[in-house]
């Protein structure tokens, strides 16, 4: 158990930048994830942390120890990868098995045994311990995979989007399961994801990531309600935040600095119209089932919202907008936060 | 453009039967979605519709004339695969115009056909960039006008969007509705992505172990699932199963769950007693102190604007969507309500629905 800490990391390959002056500290207990798109410098930083790469600025501590020059099998980590990977040839029990094997850690049997039996019990996979892996479906060989580094006690296990080759119903399943088992055992973790719905329901905190760069990090509700700036509030969210150039908007009480309003559902409400002075035109209904995405346009720009599938609301239809506490931005895409109510 | 009729298909593969007696017309037009897992006869029932495989029994009719063993190439229907592939040598006006040029199409005619064509699809800019350079989007969108450019009666679509990530196909989505709304070609959708099926189909069908279990609007088939097998692939999370045993009789408006007396919609069948399933959607559940059936909250998933709740109850796990506002413990324990006019019965043994004033007369087709 540990904090670990990033001190100024920088990296470059040849021309690209692929993670700049980033400093981060994970504490003791807790499970972080890094999100962001593809090239946004998540799994460089993981492999930064497991001393895969090394920086070429900044230090990684580890328990307060400065391993930022320790070759990988020295750090006290465990790494799950997305392509889970195991020996095809062995069974579960000895693929579980495999890691405290190793001549380095010199485990009696009987402790190998106690720690692969609590694994498979945590991960609900106890029937298969004699199965073949090649036997396994794919959420099963998953689970296996994680259990693989969970049975490893290490420092902090890096995790890099291990769920985002399973289908959605198994992925909705395995989130719960590894918060849970991640709660249950008060490990810490540091995962990365370009999927807004694994970092919201999984994290303890969110750090959101572009360009190599760290842009915001908080707790999901902090990064939800209170983004820093207009990339941030466009990254979390279904639908995603509707944005609209101030100037459109015939509203004297915003924040005079204002370019562009960012208006989430909960910030729309929408009525049949009764003199207001916002009124857009429903494009589209999408359904969901449980809700429906409306398309409204106003005034050229699209917005999208929620509505109640049995609201009777219909392609063609006027409708009277009103914003309750949208977020508002500056010219260069910063949070305003001044309070304006 | 066209209307699809398929009647009484059944195609099977030595031994195996992949689709049984499949009956249903995809109007001039529509947007029809074939939903269902791998294995389900999908996507064999669209090979047939194109002229692919032949069925075993049954007909397919195109605008009311009978094609079932006419050619593909004759059948005027263009088919979109999922993994398309771009001729890396021609640029994009040659990729769209090629299907015309094997035709023998005069080459002015090719020019002003592609243009429409990518005006359609809103790429005019891209006419001359290579293919090599095009993101994915834009590679899709080409793929659709060579799909598109010879003006079919029909396009059939096997999973077109199944290779791309979650947040560009959500914008894909929108996008193909939207040219089904300018050119408003009859498309039949084939997807195991419910979410794909909802957001843009007039009308799903929804297939099992080579069976149309439903067909309707997307509302239709979630508000009232003709069977548990298509309450539980549609929704996201699905639909709760909770298990009891009771008769029912005609005339009801309450089902007496274990010891609780539970308000549903009026129930229009007799039944002996045996086992049944409650069936509810997660967001028909609210908690309160003073509910009956109890449990403890297990986690909690924050997404924003909702929360989705997993509670521990003696019936299993259930799972709630709640506003993010409603402050929520793991371990502590409460009470669930259910919003009694939206709520589905089945016969646990079937898994077919039972008749309720909410939920008459489903219908197949």
């Amino acid at each position: 158990m540990a904090n670990v800490a990033l001190r100024h990391i920088s990296k470059s390959f040849g021309q690209t930048q692929a993670v700049r002056d980033l400093s981060l500290v994970i504490n003791d207990g807790e499970f972080v994830v890094l999100l962001g798109p593809s090239g946004a410098g998540k799994t460089t930083t993981l492999r930064l942390i497991a001393g895969l790469e090394q920086p070429d600025q900044g230090s990684v501590d580890i328990n307060g120890r400065d391993v930022t020059r320790d070759p990988p099998g020295t750090r006290d980590i465990a790494f799950v990868f997305q392509q889970y990977s195991l020996y095809p040839h062995l069974t579960v029990y000895d693929n579980l098995a495999f890691p405290l094997r190793s001549p380095a850690h010199r485990i009696p049997e009987p402790a190998i045994r106690k720690r692969v039996e609590r694994t498979a019990e945590l991960l609900h996979i106890s029937g298969k311990l004699g199965s073949r892996a090649t036997r396994l479906s794919g959420g099963e060989m998953q689970r296996v995979a994680i259990g693989r580094a969970l049975v490893r006690d290490p420092a902090i296990y890096l995790m890099d989007e291990p769920l985002s080759s399973l289908d959605a119903k198994l992925r909705a399943e395995l989130r719960l399961e590894l918060k849970r088992i991640q709660v249950e055992l008060g490990v810490t973790i540091l995962y990365v994801t370009h999927d807004q719905v694994e970092a919201m329901t999984m994290a303890t905190r969110i750090g959101v990531i572009k360009d190599g760069e760290l842009l915001q990090l908080g707790t999901p509700r902090e990064i939800y309600e209170n983004p820093a700036d207009r990339y941030v509030a466009s990254r979390l969210g279904t639908p995603q935040i509707n944005f609209l150039p101030a100037k459109l908007i015939p509203e004297a009480t915003m924040p005079s600095e204002t370019e562009t309003i960012g208006i989430r559902t909960e910030h729309l409400q929408i009525a049949k119209p009764n003199g207001g002075g916002i009124v857009g035109k429903v494009h589209r209904i999408e359904h969901l089932g449980d809700q429906n995405h409306v398309h409204l346009e106003y005034r050229g720009e699209m917005l999208v919202t929620l509505a109640d599938p049995h609201q009777p609301l219909q392609a063609g239809e006027d409708v009277e907008l009103q914003f309750v506490r949208p977020l508002y931005f500056d010219a260069a895409g910063r949070r305003i936060t001044t309070a304006v109510h | 453009m066209a209307q699809i009729r398929v009647e009484n298909l059944r195609k099977s593969f030595d031994q195996f039967t992949a689709v049984q007696d499949s009956n249903f017309t995809i109007e001039n037009g529509s947007f029809f979605a074939l939903l269902g897992p791998s294995g389900c006869g999908k996507t064999t029932t669209l090979r047939v519709i194109a002229g692919l495989e032949l069925p075993t029994a049954g007909r397919i009719l195109l605008d009311g004339e009978d094609v079932t063993f006419r050619r593909a190439a004759a059948r005027d229907i263009a088919f979109v695969f999922q993994l398309f592939a771009l001729y890396p040598h021609m640029n994009v006006a040659q990729n769209i115009g090629f299907p015309l040029k094997c035709q023998g199409m005069p080459r002015v005619e090719i020019r002003d056909r592609v243009t429409e064509t990518a005006r359609l699809l809103r790429i005019e800019h891209l006419l001359s960039s290579k293919t090599s350079r095009l993101s994915g989007g834009d590679r899709q969108r080409v793929a659709l006008g060579r799909a598109m450019v010879r003006r079919p009666k029909a396009f059939l679509m096997d999973e077109p969007l199944g290779a791309l990530d979650a947040e560009f196909r959500q914008l894909m989505c929108g996008e193909l509705r939207e040219l089904h709304d300018r050119i408003s070609a009859t498309t039949v959708y084939v997807t195991h992505d419910q979410h794909e099926a909802m957001s843009m189909a007039d009308r799903i069908a929804v297939m099992n172990a080579g069976r149309v279990e439903q067909i309707g609007t997307p509302q239709e088939v979630y508000d009232r699932p003709a069977s548990m097998f298509v309450a539980d692939f549609i929704g996201s999370p699905p639909m709760n199963f909770l298990q009891f045993e009771s008769g029912l009789r005609s005339g009801d408006q309450a089902v007496k769950f274990r010891d609780v007396s539970i308000a549903v919609p009026e129930i229009r069948e007799e039944r002996a007693a045996g086992p049944l399933v409650l069936g509810v959607r997660p967001e028909h559940i609210r908690f309160s102190d003073a509910a009956p059936v109890r449990g403890r909250v297990f986690g909690a998933e924050y997404l924003g604007t909702t929360q989705i709740v997993t509670v521990e109850t003696e019936q299993g796990r259930v799972k709630a969507r709640l506003p993010s506002s409603v402050p929520v413990q793991v371990g502590e324990i409460v009470g669930l309500t259910f919003r009694s006019d939206r709520l589905a019965l089945f016969d646990a043994q079937s898994g077919s629905a039972i008749r309720t004033a909410s939920h008459g007369g489903v219908g197949h087709g």
